[in-house]
């Protein structure tokens, strides 16, 4: 009886150790797809574990602000998600974030929680550029305006998108 | 490794092993963003402001849908498909219809006049009132909106608006545009192009349409600021509420009804 | 005296599992419908932007209605002390829950997002009177419960009389907020009327015993039990008092109505000139749910009928449907009076039109649903606690005082 336990406890060890590979695998290194633009960024726009593991607050939190207050300028938005990690397809048009294998929806399956945001909101960047409402434009930032290393007779213009990355590339890992 | 339990502390770890500089720099830099939040957009939406329009209608032209149609695509409408083989009449009834043009005659002295018809943006609105999840809300700046996230579907403030200005969503809607989110079963309206607004815009999509065509029968502004033009106008000239009856105090006021 | 034996109900199986399962199909193919709507959006129902509550809420309103009243009995038996009402206080509690129960999952199975329950549940407006159905809805389930426990736990006799009392009050104050919810909409001129509230209750006395009588007396038909007929004589009389308070509720209703120059183009829509809402007024409204019943129920003919009970009942049900569908799609479908002295020439949004609205079978067959979830409820209840009494034949002279 006893032998039958510890082989049953040793088989159970077994199976939980490669479900561990298997999730180890899944997390351990970037679920960023490729072509996307985040593939070229060093962090989120917070430390990486901190996004995966509270983005879910983050964007509640900042999408009420938004919503309710009218502060379009919070540091955790969807539409910058979407606007980051949507990947390009060979032709150069964006596949939706929520599709099957897309950023979004390959951890949400993964860890089978439902996905809801989409059912509203707009699952790629928007192509044109300028718009009032869009909120933020990308590009690489530049060095000599980070703020930090700026006279005082200079008025300080960053955008909020170079901004957030000095932001994330200072604190984060 | 543990795969759930321990991320953000070995991300604290690391965050401390960081050097000085770069500390010092991570303590800074969080402030130096706030302030320069500040200074680049304002802090949302204010109660020092409320955004109202005023509508001339002698000015609103006959036929003209130059409104309606810049609405539909500032705020992603167009993009919505018909269902397959769905009648025209039972498509007007269903699309959302954020403002709809209206062609009036006066029943004794036959004047006819036409007007655009949309949210009053009341101060006191009914549909708020009657929300019973608070999705309906207004916010500081008098902008009257819907919170799509808590909105439950169930029409009441629909039942209740006095202006017939919200849509329900009726069907799937594949394609959005970033600042305009929609999605089946909840129920929305005019929210005075609020992201435009906050944005540091001054003027609504229908406003610049209607200015583009050479009408200007649309003045959009702040009601509190007495040197606004739409302060102004209000001050001068003699103009109407919708249903005044009802003392709603709205947003959206016409002249020469 | 006799004491009231109360037992599960039995019946032939055939007869009780073949009940239940047809039932429990009317169930599932209103279950289908629901998902089918939510499914493909509103779009494949009738209701519209013009039209925004349709024939699940005259469905919905006419079942939660009807559910506040079934309770009458139960209070009239423990409140009032009615000696005769007494052995059907416990049935009646439980018919309240599952007419209550089955509108509710018609209500939140049309919502547009019925999935966010939760948020219905755990985000409050307090200014909205749907707020506090919310809340009014849930309360009724905890105090009828409550109640059904004190009328069915010897050890908890004591407490009927306070329960009963709390669930009395808890459910005049749910058809309260029920009726205002139309009564608070000042936009709509049919609806914009104190009177709603105090209309509703009146109509949830009808509705609710009505109910009660049919449901009374399938299951003791079905179970081959016997009533007496001094017992079904006081339901009758008390069924009739109830119908003829709805009719002049309406009546004052409307002639409030016509006294206001406002209100008389609303008044000579649903009166004159509806078409449909004229005709279902008349006909259904006032016809079929209150001069036939009354005459049914009055006449010497009928004294001791039983069918002609049944059939009243019946009556006052389709009536009531009709009158709860005049209020709710009537209401709506006339054209709100923006425009006071004007005209509307054009407009692509059906200003100053009657606004129309044909049902689709998917929304009757989860209206149908609800029905169908209350009377299993109703039954499994019944079959599972002691809610019925062995027989409910006349006491003997002198028993009752």
């Amino acid at each position: 009886m006893d032998r039958l336990t510890g082989i049953k406890r040793f088989a159970g060890v077994l199976v939980g150790g490669a479900l561990l590979l298997f999730t180890t695998g899944a997390i351990s290194e970037t679920a960023v797809t490729e072509g996307s633009k985040a593939a070229g960024l060093d962090t989120c726009v917070a430390p990486t574990a901190d996004i995966r593991r509270n983005h879910m607050d983050y964007l509640k939190h900042d999408r009420d602000l938004t919503v309710r207050k009218g502060i379009r300028e919070t540091q955790y938005s969807l539409a910058e998600c979407v606007e980051c990690h949507a990947e390009k397809d060979d032709s150069g048009a964006y596949k939706p974030v929520n599709a099957e294998g897309q950023f979004c929806s390959s951890c949400h399956n993964y860890v089978a929680v439902s996905l809801s945001c989409f059912q509203c909101h707009r699952k790629t960047p928007e192509l044109k550029s300028g718009s009032d409402t869009a909120m933020n434009q990308g590009g690489d930032f530049n060095v000599e305006s980070l703020g930090l290393l700026q006279s005082l007779d200079k008025p300080v213009s960053l955008s909020r998108d170079e901004l957030v990355r000095l932001h994330a590339t200072v604190k984060g890992d | 490794m543990s795969c759930n339990s321990d991320q953000p502390d070995m991300n604290r770890r690391g965050f401390l092993g960081k050097t000085v500089v770069a500390a010092t720099a991570a303590v800074v830099a969080p402030g130096i963003m706030l302030t320069v939040a500040k200074a680049s957009s304002e802090e949302g939406a204010s109660s020092a402001v409320r955004w109202g329009m005023l509508i001339d209608t002698n000015k609103c032209a006959d036929g003209c849908s130059a409104c309606v149609d810049a609405c539909n695509k500032e705020n992603g409408i167009d993009l919505m498909q018909r269902p397959e083989g769905q009648a025209d009449e039972m498509w007007n009834a269903q699309r959302p219809q954020w403002v709809r043009k209206v062609k009036l005659r006066d029943k004794q002295t036959g004047e006819v006049s036409n007007l655009p018809m949309m949210c009053q943006h009341c101060e006191h609105p009914p549909c708020v009132d009657v929300c019973p999840t608070g999705a309906s809300f207004k916010r500081a700046d008098g902008i009257v909106m819907v919170d799509r996230h808590t909105c439950i579907g169930c029409r009441y403030c629909m039942m209740a608006c006095p202006y017939k200005a919200r849509s329900f969503i009726h069907q799937d809607v594949a394609e959005q545009l970033t600042g305009a989110p929609r999605g089946k079963g909840c129920v929305e309206s005019c929210n005075l192009c609020a992201g435009r607004i906050d944005a540091g815009n001054s003027t609504t999509a229908c406003q610049d349409a209607c200015n583009r065509d050479g009408h200007q029968a649309i003045l959009f502004g702040d009601l509190k600021n007495p040197d606004s033009e739409i302060a102004k106008a209000l001050k001068t000239e003699s103009s109407h509420q919708i249903r005044a009856d009802l003392e709603l105090n709205t947003g959206v006021r016409y002249t020469n009804i | 005296m006799i004491k009231t034996q109360y037992r599960e109900l039995h019946c032939s199986s055939p007869r009780y599992w073949g009940g239940l399962a047809s039932l429990a199909f009317i169930i599932l193919v209103g279950l289908g419908a629901a998902f089918h709507m939510e499914h493909n959006g509103h779009f494949v129902t009738g209701m519209s932007n013009q039209i925004v509550w349709g024939l699940p809420h005259v469905f919905a309103i006419f079942l939660i209605v009807a559910a506040s009243g079934a309770l009458n009995v139960a209070s009239i038996g423990s409140v009032f002390g009615g000696p005769m009402y007494k052995p059907l206080g416990r049935f009646s509690g439980l018919l309240a829950i599952g007419l209550l129960a089955g509108g509710l999952v018609v209500l939140l199975l049309d919502l547009g997002r019925p999935d966010r329950l939760i948020v219905a549940m755990t985000t409050y407006n307090f200014k909205s009177i749907f707020a506090w159905n919310i809340i009014l809805y849930t309360g009724f389930f905890t105090i009828v419960g409550l109640y059904l426990w004190t009328m069915m736990d010897r050890k908890f006799e004591q407490y009927k009389r306070p329960v009963g009392f709390a669930a009395f009050f808890w459910r005049i104050a749910l058809t309260t907020g029920t009726g205002s919810i139309f009564g608070f909409l000042v936009a709509r001129e049919a609806y914009d009327a104190a009177i709603m509230a105090p209309m509703f209750i009146i109509m949830s006395f009808s509705y609710g015993l009505a109910f009660f009588i049919i449901t009374l007396i399938s299951a003791y038909w079905w179970a081959g039990r016997t009533i007496g007929d001094l017992r079904l004589a006081k339901l009758k009389n008390l069924l009739g008092v109830f119908v003829g308070a709805v009719l002049y509720f309406a009546l004052v209703y409307h002639l409030t109505n016509l006294y206001v120059t406002q209100h008389h183009g609303v008044e000579r829509f649903i009166l004159l000139d509806g078409g449909i809402y004229t005709n279902m007024f008349w006909i259904g409204q006032v016809l079929i749910g209150g001069v036939i019943p009354l005459f049914l129920l009055y006449s010497p003919a009928f004294t001791t009928s039983r069918f002609a009970l049944s059939i009243a009942s019946l009556l006052v049900l389709i009536g009531g449907f009709f009158q709860v569908y005049v209020i709710v799609i009537g209401g709506q479908a006339y054209p709100m009076n923006l425009f006071p002295g004007k005209e509307v020439l054009e407009s692509s949004f059906y200003d100053g039109v009657v606004a129309s609205y044909t049902p689709t079978t998917a929304e009757a067959l989860l209206g149908i649903a609800g029905i169908a979830i209350a009377m299993t409820l109703v039954a499994v209840g019944s079959r599972m606690l002691r809610v019925l009494p062995e027989s409910l034949e006349d006491p003997a002279e002198g028993e009752c005082a």
